[in-house]
């Protein structure tokens, strides 16, 4: 039978990733000093499954190079040989290198054995020392030319007790040659003595055939060698004195796995998602819900009639709730834990390190916290970017460090949270904050503000956002040209999310990132303003009230502040933005929602307050095109398209002045189109 | 068809394992590590246990000597997946009261003629 190994490939490189992943992670720790057996062999263990794994896959090269790699690793589990630093880089450059190798593997192409070849010379110049039992001797036992072979086989009373069955090794033994068979009854005790769980036989074989080795028969009684007493002896020989004991033959060679490696299908990496199969499982029952309450439904639907009414009722509930719970299942899905996208920061950070002669000691902390793969997917260069830039800019030279008083290890907590319905990611370092002056002082020499301007702290901060700006004196390979920071921030945006710094001299410096969970639902608040539906995210709205006319007052142009409490805040009046027709006299706007993004608040008027209920959100710019106030589209239960207000954004254009309440063209479109 | 008990915390090997063991017309149980393995053979009697030596919270050499054991266990064919490189390991398995071995990496040929030899 033949079977194909190329559908488990694809299982066992996401396995050996993680592995190697544990195996980095494990090493890093086994460097920094904390590392305990448990670690270690987890360590041996990956190394230890990558290399079974790759024999039986077909992938010699990495099955050969972490051969290398379990040998030394094995010698330090047993406590044979200390870790020293160089050993630590070793293992680790070895890590990278079956990296290379299984993308190699995987995109179909040699790999480039330069790396690998350079890695294995360094892990056998470190295990030269250290004598490799050599392959054993397996031929010593190779006859001249026997015609037959004289055995005798005298099983342990225990055998039975270790699953082996002689009658078995007798079977196979005369798949080898022409077998005869005597019994020797010499021990087999009296019925009272007999112990029928132990093997009291014994056999004297006569095994004829010409091309019969040694290593064949001890083959056949590999597994029993130290259960059973072996004398072998080749017949038809001119000395008579071939004999040999089985626990002399050698293991027998087998031959390598070698199974044919398909080329693998281009591309196929990257768009697979490894769901928790609870969760899957949870999936299935939903379904197999699902399909009952259709069934349920169908039924009453065949012969319809007004008293099965109450059925019909108690079915759509049911409907309801599935797609709910649905909706909700396959959503979980696709959430991944934050450590998809903070895993690479242990080596990162160490790497960094070595390379600026900086000690920083990395805390991360809920990794678990789940989000949307594809914000896991596009957050991860903007991460790297803000923690390149605190090792680089923020946290100080160990000497530095000592001479301001504090510890010499620096620290960089990599945190993520739920909170609301957003999720937040802090990178926080106790670096030397933010050099007001100097950004300062840089933003005027770059022409950004004015010499003389007053700006408060915060505003200082927000500079650093501003495209184009580094205070870095000189510009390193790590950082780059300070195109940094105005990226960062535009593409956390384009997620919906917001990036807000805080910065205290000589203590540090915090990024927090504020994402949503997901781009594909939104917790919605429904609002009518004049026949149009609007969706507002719920988690921008602060409250709604009812307009009280006294309180609104008129600026400059058709600015318009409505007085809350104390407070004024920009008023948008949805109606003209959009291009809607304006209210009737008699029905005047009842409703004020005041909505906050990014710190900043503003009301928006609307007509009448509707249900609150989750939509999927439908993309406007791949449908009709980009439109400013609206983040995207979604589709109600009744088939009626409502727009979804971008609520920074309208946020936005009261802070641009006065021409927020003129309709444009797009936006006009949009509502339209609706 | 006899039952098989495959033990891997690898799941592309336990799949492969699983896969093969099934093509050929047996009934297969999967096990992620010993403890999930003891568990399972405690519920259900199976025929044969194909387990590998070095998996997380127990390992194969561990299963063995507490699957032997049992008194359902006493004879059943225990087989444990090594690598040539661990013979010491394959020394230990036997004192546990292990039944054989393979060796890694085999093919799924090679699997077959070994459990076929084991079971008949």
């Amino acid at each position: 039978m033949s079977i194909d190994l190329s559908r488990f490939r694809q299982t066992f490189i996401e396995e050996s990733r993680e592995g190697l992943d544990i195996m980095e992670a494990g090493l890093l720790g086994l460097e920094a000093g904390t590392c305990d057996a448990d670690t270690i062999n987890a360590i041996f263990r990956a190394a230890h499954s990558i290399k079974g794994g790759a024999g039986t896959f077909g992938f010699s090269t990495i099955a050969t190079f972490t051969h290398l790699l379990e040998t030394l690793l094995d010698q330090v589990r047993s406590g044979d040989r200390t870790v020293t630093r160089p050993t630590v880089a070793l293992l680790l450059s070895s890590v990278d290198v079956v990296r290379l190798l299984i993308d190699a593997a995987l995109a179909g192409q040699p790999e480039d054995d330069a790396p690998t070849r350079e890695t294995a010379a360094g892990l056998r110049a470190l295990l030269a020392d250290t004598p490799v039992a050599g392959a054993a001797a397996a031929d010593r036992l190779v006859p001249a030319a026997a015609t037959g072979w004289q055995i005798r086989f005298r099983p342990h009373a225990e055998m039975l007790e270790r699953g082996n069955d002689p009658t078995r090794l007798l079977r196979e033994l005369g798949t080898l040659g022409t077998l005869r068979v005597t019994p020797d009854l010499s021990t087999l005790p009296t019925l009272d003595a007999l112990d029928p769980e132990a093997c009291h036989l014994a056999w004297d074989l006569e095994l004829d055939g010409s091309d019969i080795t040694a290593a064949a028969i001890a083959s056949v009684f590999e597994w029993v060698e130290d259960e059973c007493t072996l004398t072998m002896t080749a017949l038809g020989l001119p000395e008579p004195g071939a004999t040999a004991s089985a626990g002399d033959a050698a293991a027998p060679s087998r031959p390598a796995a070698t199974a044919a490696v398909a080329a693998s299908s281009a591309g196929g990496e990257g768009s697979s998602l490894r769901v928790n199969t609870e969760k899957l499982d949870d999936l299935v029952n939903l379904v197999g819900e699902l399909v009952i309450t259709q069934s349920m439904l169908g039924q009453v639907g065949r012969d319809f009639d007004a008293s099965k009414l109450e059925h019909l009722q108690a079915g759509l509930a049911q409907l309801e709730r599935n797609t709910r719970e649905l909706q909700e299942s396959v959503m979980r899905m696709r959430m991944v834990p934050i450590s998809y996208a903070f895993n690479r920061f242990p080596r990162m950070v160490h790497d960094i390190c070595e390379r600026l002669g900086k000690r920083v000691e990395l805390r991360m902390s809920g990794e678990g916290t789940e989000l949307d793969k594809t914000v896991i997917e596009k957050i991860g260069d903007p991460l790297v970017h803000v923690v390149r830039n605190a090792l680089d800019h923020g946290l100080e030279t160990p000497a530095d460090r000592l001479a301001a008083g504090k510890p010499e290890i620096g620290v960089l907590r990599l945190s993520a949270c739920h909170r609301g319905g957003e999720i937040v990611i802090e990178i926080a370092d106790d670096g030397r904050g933010l050099p007001r002056e100097r950004v300062r002082a840089k933003a005027v020499e770059r022409g950004l503000i004015g010499a003389t301007d007053v700006l408060t702290d915060e505003q200082v901060v927000d500079l650093v956002f501003h495209p184009g700006f580094s205070t870095a004196d000189t510009v390193s390979d790590l950082s780059g040209r300070g195109v940094g920071m105005d990226v960062v921030r535009r593409n956390i945006k384009a997620l919906g999310g917001s990036v807000e710094l805080r910065s205290r001299d000589g203590q540090g410096t915090t990024l927090s990132i504020r994402l949503p969970l997901t781009l594909a639902i939104l917790d919605g608040q429904l609002a009518r303003i004049g026949p149009q539906t609007f969706v507002v995210p719920l988690v921008s709205i602060v409250e709604s009230l009812k307009v009280d006319p006294q309180q609104m007052s008129s600026i400059t142009g058709r600015a318009e502040l409505y007085r809350l409490r104390d407070e004024y805040i920009p008023v948008l009046r949805a109606r003209e933005l959009f291009g809607l027709p304006p209210e009737a006299a008699s029905d005047a706007p009842a409703l004020l929602m005041v909505l906050e993004a990014e710190g900043r608040q503003a009301g928006v008027m609307v007509d009448e307050l509707l249900a609150q209920q989750q939509v999927v959100i439908k993309s406007l710019e791949a449908n009709f095109r980009a439109v400013r106030g609206l983040s995207g589209a979604t589709i109600l239960g009744d088939g009626t398209v409502a727009l979804i207000l971008d609520v920074p954004g309208l946020i936005g254009l009261t802070q641009r002045g006065g021409d927020q309440g003129r309709p444009t063209r797009t936006s006009r479109d949009a509502v339209a189109a609706a | 068809m006899p039952s098989i008990l495959a033990v891997d915390d690898s799941t592309s090997m336990r799949q492969m394992v699983a896969f093969t063991l099934q093509q050929a017309g047996y009934e297969v149980v999967e096990a992620k590590d010993g403890v999930e393995a003891l568990a399972l053979a405690k519920s259900r009697k199976v025929n044969l246990v194909l387990s590998d030596v070095n998996m997380p919270n127990m390992d194969g050499i561990t299963l063995v000597r507490e699957l032997r054991a049992l008194p359902t266990y006493k004879f059943v064919p225990l087989l444990l997946l090594t690598t040539e490189s661990s013979p010491e390991k394959k020394a230990e398995g036997k004192a546990a009261g292990a039944t054989g071995w393979l060796v890694k990496p085999f093919n799924p040929e090679q699997l077959l003629g070994t459990i076929k030899k084991v079971l008949g």
